[in-house]
C-alpha cells in the first residue's frame, strides 16, 4: 500500500495515490481548487495560475505540484481568494472580453469563474489591445480577442487529435496562439470534430453556425457556480 | 520556394544532423545566412526537421534576436538599460536617427541598416554600448554614432568600427574587441594565478564522491543568485537515475548591470571549462553545454579556440587526461537575446531547440534536466570557484568570507562611481566599504542584484554582501542625488514587460499593469489608494508567478516602495473633488474627436 498517501486541503484530510497532481486528489475528493488551464485528459500546464494553493507554505499550482504524504495544503484561504481575484481580472483586462453578446456567455469558464469568485466588474484597467479574429476556416473561427493563452487548445490538437494545429508565438504581452500554416486555419487540416474545440475555456474557439444553440436558463453555469460538480461528488473519502 | 534557400536550409539543418533539439542553432544559422528566417526558411525547417511549421515559427517569435521578417544586413541593437540611460543614450539614439534617417525599430529605405534597442548587453561599465550585429561599440557619444554610420556605410563591414582595442584578451585576435575589462581589484580565488590542467589532474585522482565531498566542505553556494550549495546539487545529480548526465554552464549574464562573466569568459575561460570538467566528472556526465548569450556572440571564436586547444592537450574528449572511462566534451550553445535563459530550466528549454519557456518544477533539473536527463546547471562564476577549490583544496577556499558565505563574491559596480568595473572582494564586505572602493562618494541608492533584487538607500549601506544578508548576483548599480527612484522603478519594470515568456498570467499581464500603475504616479496623476493597489498587484505577481523571473519581477516597485515611501507619497494626492486623478478626460475624448473631426467642446471650455 505504498501508493496511498494522505494529505490535507484546509484542514480536511484527502485520500490520494501516489503521483497524482493536487488538484485530481482534490477533485475526486470532492474539494475544488479554482482552475482555467488545467482540464482532466490534458497534460499538466500551469499557465493560469489560478490553482495556486500553499504546500507547507510554499506557493506552488495544484495542477502541476505532485501530492505527498503529510503535506498541509491550504486553498480556500481569504488572501488566496483575493489574488484568484487578481489573476481572473488580469484576464479579463487583458484581452477583450464582452459577455453581453458572446456566444459562449453562460458556457464560458472565465466568465464563470469570475460569478463564482464574486467579480462583478474589474477594478483594473482595461488594456484594449488590438487583437486579430480568424474566420478563415469555413466551420471554426479563432477570436484571439477572447484569447487566455491558456494552451488547451495546443495540448488538445497535439496530444488528443495528433495534428499540431495550433501553436504559441511571441513573448510576453505579445504572446499569442499562432496556427500550423502560413497564414490562416483555414490553410491547416483543422477539422470542426476536433477535439481541440471542445476544450477551450472562453469564446476564443468556436464552431460555427451553432451559436446561441442553447437558451439562457439551461446552459452550463446558469444555476450554479462552476466547481459545483466537483463540490457535489460523494468524497472518495467517504464511501 | 526558391531552391537556393531550400538547399542552403537543408545543408544547415544536416549539418546539425537534423537534430529538432538543435532547433535554436539552426534557426541562427538562417539568419545569419539571409538575415531572417522567412515564412518559406520556416516552412524549409519544419519539412527538413519533420517537425510542425508553428513549432519553428514559436522558436524563432521568443527570441529578440530573430526575427521572421527582413531586416538590414546590419542591425544595431543599442543597450537601452538604466546605465545607459544615465550617460547619455537619448543623445546617441538621436544621433543615430539623424544620421541613418530612421527611428527606432525602422530599417533604411536602401533595406541595408537597421536600428533597434535592446536590454542590457553587459556594457554597463562602458556604457552607453550598442552591437553591430556582432560586434561590440562602447563609450558612445553622439559624434561617436555619427562616425558609426559613416564607417557603415562606407564599407557595411562592422568589424571595421573596432579603432581600438581593449585590454587583456579582449586584443586577442579572435575577440578583436573595443571592449575593456575593467577589473578594478582582484581577489584571492577568481583572479589569482593558476595552472591549466592542475584542478581537472587533481579531481581526475580523486573518486567522483571525494570530489562532491570537497566542493562540499567548501561550502560553495552558487553565485548566480539563489545560492544553492553546489556540492548538494552535484550530488542530487549523481544520485539521480539516468543513464546519461549533463553539466550546462550558464553564460546567459542577462541582468541588468551585471558583467563579470564577460570578464570571466575573456580572462578565465580556462576555469570555467576545467570546473565544467570537474563538474562531469563529479556527476557522471559526458557532455558539458556552455549557454553563451547572444550579446556575447563576439566572444564565440576565442572560446571555440579554448576549446580546442584543450582538446588537442587531452583535457577535455577521450579518456581526459589520459584517465581511463571518463569521456567529455564540451559544446557551446548560443542564446539569442532572452533574459528568461538565465533562469535554469528555461536555459534548458533553449537548449533543447525550443522557446525559452521555464519548465514545470518539480522535477527539477538534477531529475529531469537536459533532454529529460539528471542534469547540472551552474553558474559561470560558481564553476570558477569549483577550479580554485580543486586547486589548493576546500579549506584554502573557505578561509575567506563567512561562516553561510565562503570564499569571495565578484561584483559588477556600475552607474554613478569613478572606478566602475568587477571587484573581487571576500563575502562579509559591508556595502559602504563597496561604494568607497567604486569611488562612489555621494550615492542616495544602490540597486543590489539588478532589477530582479532590491534597491536600498543610505540608511542600509552598513549591510554585509553575503547570502544571509544583501544576497547578490553581482549587479551593483549606483545611483547618484540627480536621479529619478521611481524613473529607475519604472525602467526596471519595462525590462520585466518586455521580457517576461508570457507563460502564466501574472508575470505577462500583470507587470504590464505595475508598470502603469507606476507610471501614472510619476505623471502626477496617482492617488493614495494606488499606493495600496501597486503592493497588492505586486504580492499577487510575486507569490503566484511560475518562475523565478516572474517571482522577483515586481521587486522594483515592491523594494523601492518599502525603502523610499516618501518619493512615492510626494507624488500622490487625492483629488479635492473626490474626481479620479488617473482620468484623463483629454485622453478619452481623443478617438472621438478624431472620428468626428472636431474638438470636443468639453476640452475647450
Amino acid at each position: 500500500m505504498t501508493d496511498k498517501v494522505t494529505f490535507t486541503i484546509d484542514g480536511t484530510e484527502i485520500p490520494a495515490r501516489a503521483g497524482q497532481m493536487i488538484i485530481e486528489a482534490a477533485d475526486e475528493a470532492g474539494v475544488y481548487i479554482p482552475r482555467l488551464c488545467h482540464k482532466p485528459g490534458l497534460a499538466p500546464f500551469g499557465s493560469c495560475r489560478l490553482c495556486t494553493v500553499l504546500v507547507n507554505g510554499r506557493p506552488a499550482s495544484a495542477c502541476t505540484q505532485p501530492v505527498a504524504e503529510g503535506v498541509v495544503v491550504e486553498n480556500d484561504t481569504p488572501t488566496l481568494r483575493d489574488y484568484r481575484r487578481t489573476l481572473i481580472e488580469m484576464l479579463f483586462v487583458e484581452g477583450n472580453h464582452f459577455c453581453m453578446f458572446c456566444e459562449k456567455s453562460g458556457n464560458c469558464e472565465l466568465q464563470a469563474m469570475a460569478y463564482r469568485l464574486g467579480i462583478t466588474a474589474p477594478t483594473l484597467p482595461y488594456q484594449w489591445p488590438h487583437r486579430e479574429v480568424d474566420a478563415s476556416h469555413p466551420d471554426i473561427m479563432i477570436d484571439h480577442n477572447r484569447c487566455i493563452l491558456c494552451g488547451r487548445c495546443v495540448r488538445a490538437s497535439r496530444d488528443l487529435d495528433g495534428k499540431h494545429v495550433f501553436g504559441f508565438v511571441g513573448r510576453g504581452a505579445h504572446k499569442k496562439i499562432a496556427v500550423n500554416a502560413d497564414a490562416k486555419l483555414a490553410d491547416t487540416n483543422a477539422n470542426v470534430t476536433d477535439q481541440a474545440l471542445d476544450v477551450c475555456p472562453v469564446g476564443a474557439l468556436l464552431r460555427k453556425h451553432v451559436g446561441y444553440a442553447v437558451p439562457v436558463g439551461r446552459r452550463l453555469y446558469d444555476h450554479e457556480p462552476i466547481g459545483t460538480e466537483i463540490e457535489a461528488k460523494e468524497p472518495a473519502a467517504r464511501t | 520556394m526558391n531552391k537556393p534557400l531550400s538547399d542552403a536550409v537543408k545543408k544547415i539543418c544536416q549539418a546539425y544532423g537534423g537534430d529538432r533539439t538543435r532547433l535554436l542553432s539552426i534557426v541562427r544559422a538562417v539568419q545569419a545566412q539571409d538575415s531572417c528566417v522567412c515564412d518559406d526558411a520556416l516552412n524549409a525547417i519544419a519539412a527538413e526537421l519533420s517537425i510542425p511549421r508553428v513549432e519553428v515559427q514559436s522558436c524563432v517569435s521568443f527570441y529578440s534576436f530573430l526575427t521572421d521578417k527582413p531586416k538590414g544586413r546590419i542591425v544595431i541593437r543599442l543597450c537601452n538599460d538604466i546605465i545607459d540611460r544615465m550617460h547619455g543614450f537619448d543623445h546617441v539614439v538621436e544621433a543615430f536617427c539623424e544620421e541613418l534617417g530612421i527611428g527606432l525599430g525602422e530599417t533604411t529605405p536602401d533595406g541595408k541598416i537597421t536600428l533597434e534597442t535592446t536590454a542590457c548587453i553587459g556594457m554597463c561599465d562602458q556604457a552607453p554600448a550598442a552591437l553591430v550585429n556582432d560586434v561590440v561599440v562602447t563609450d558612445l557619444s553622439s559624434d561617436k554614432a555619427r562616425e558609426i554610420v559613416r564607417e557603415l556605410r562606407a564599407r557595411m563591414d562592422p568589424d571595421r568600427l573596432v579603432k581600438h582595442l581593449g585590454d587583456g584578451n579582449n586584443a586577442h585576435d579572435l575577440i578583436h574587441a573595443m571592449v575593456k575589462n575593467n577589473i578594478r581589484k582582484e581577489g584571492p580565488i577568481i583572479f589569482s594565478p593558476y595552472n591549466r590542467g592542475e584542478a581537472v589532474d587533481k579531481a581526475l585522482s580523486m573518486r567522483p564522491a571525494e570530489v562532491i565531498r570537497s566542493v562540499k566542505t567548501s561550502r560553495l553556494r552558487g553565485r548566480g543568485g539563489a545560492g544553492f550549495p553546489c556540492g548538494l546539487k552535484w550530488e542530487f545529480t549523481r544520485g539521480a537515475e539516468g543513464e546519461r548526465k549533463f553539466v550546462l554552464c550558464n553564460a546567459d549574464e542577462g541582468e541588468p548591470g551585471t558583467f563579470k562573466d564577460r570578464v570571466l569568459l575573456t580572462e578565465r575561460p580556462d576555469r570555467v571549462f576545467a570546473g565544467m570538467t570537474i563538474a562531469g566528472y563529479a556527476i557522471g556526465a559526458e557532455l558539458g553545454i556552455l549557454y553563451l548569450r547572444g550579446e556575447y556572440a563576439y566572444l564565440r571564436p576565442f572560446l571555440e579556440d579554448v576549446l580546442l586547444k584543450r582538446r588537442t592537450d587531452g583535457l577535455l574528449g577521450h579518456s581526459v587526461c589520459g584517465k581511463e572511462g571518463f569521456n567529455f566534451d564540451i559544446r557551446i550553445q548560443m542564446g539569442a537575446g532572452a533574459y528568461i535563459c538565465g533562469e535554469e530550466t528555461s536555459l534548458i528549454s533553449s537548449c533543447e531547440g525550443m522557446r525559452g519557456d521555464p519548465k514545470t518544477r518539480p522535477p527539477f533539473p538534477a531529475q529531469k534536466g537536459y533532454l529529460g536527463c539528471p542534469t547540472v546547471v551552474n553558474n559561470v562564476e560558481t564553476l570558477c570557484c569549483v577550479t580554485k577549490i580543486l586547486e589548493e583544496g576546500p579549506a584554502t577556499f573557505s578561509a575567506f568570507g563567512t561562516e553561510q558565505s565562503s570564499g569571495t563574491k565578484l561584483l559588477s559596480i556600475s552607474g554613478d562611481c569613478r572606478r566602475p568595473g568587477v571587484y573581487e572582494l571576500p563575502f562579509g564586505v559591508t556595502l559602504r566599504q563597496v561604494l568607497k572602493l567604486a569611488g562612489a562618494d555621494d550615492a542616495i541608492a544602490v540597486q543590489i542584484s539588478g532589477p530582479s533584487g532590491q534597491m536600498i538607500g543610505p540608511d542600509q549601506f552598513d549591510r554585509i554582501i553575503c547570502f544571509d544578508d544583501l544576497a547578490t548576483g553581482g549587479s551593483t548599480m549606483v545611483f547618484g542625488p540627480e536621479r529619478n527612484i521611481l524613473e529607475i522603478a519604472h525602467a526596471f519594470m519595462e525590462f520585466f514587460e518586455d521580457e517576461s515568456c508570457g507563460y502564466c498570467t501574472p508575470c505577462r499581464a500583470g507587470n504590464v499593469l505595475l508598470r502603469q500603475y507606476l507610471k501614472q504616479i510619476m505623471d502626477g496623476r496617482g492617488e493614495m489608494s494606488d499606493l495600496a493597489q501597486l503592493e497588492h498587484l505586486a504580492q499577487v505577481i510575486k507569490v503566484t508567478s511560475r518562475c523565478g523571473l516572474g517571482q522577483t519581477s515586481p521587486n522594483p516597485v515592491l523594494t523601492t516602495l518599502k525603502n523610499f515611501r516618501p518619493v512615492y507619497e510626494a507624488l500622490v494626492k487625492d483629488d479635492p473633488d473626490n474626481f479620479k486623478r488617473s482620468f484623463d478626460l483629454k485622453a478619452a475624448l481623443a478617438e472621438s474627436e478624431a472620428l468626428t473631426g472636431r474638438p470636443s467642446v468639453h476640452c475647450h471650455a
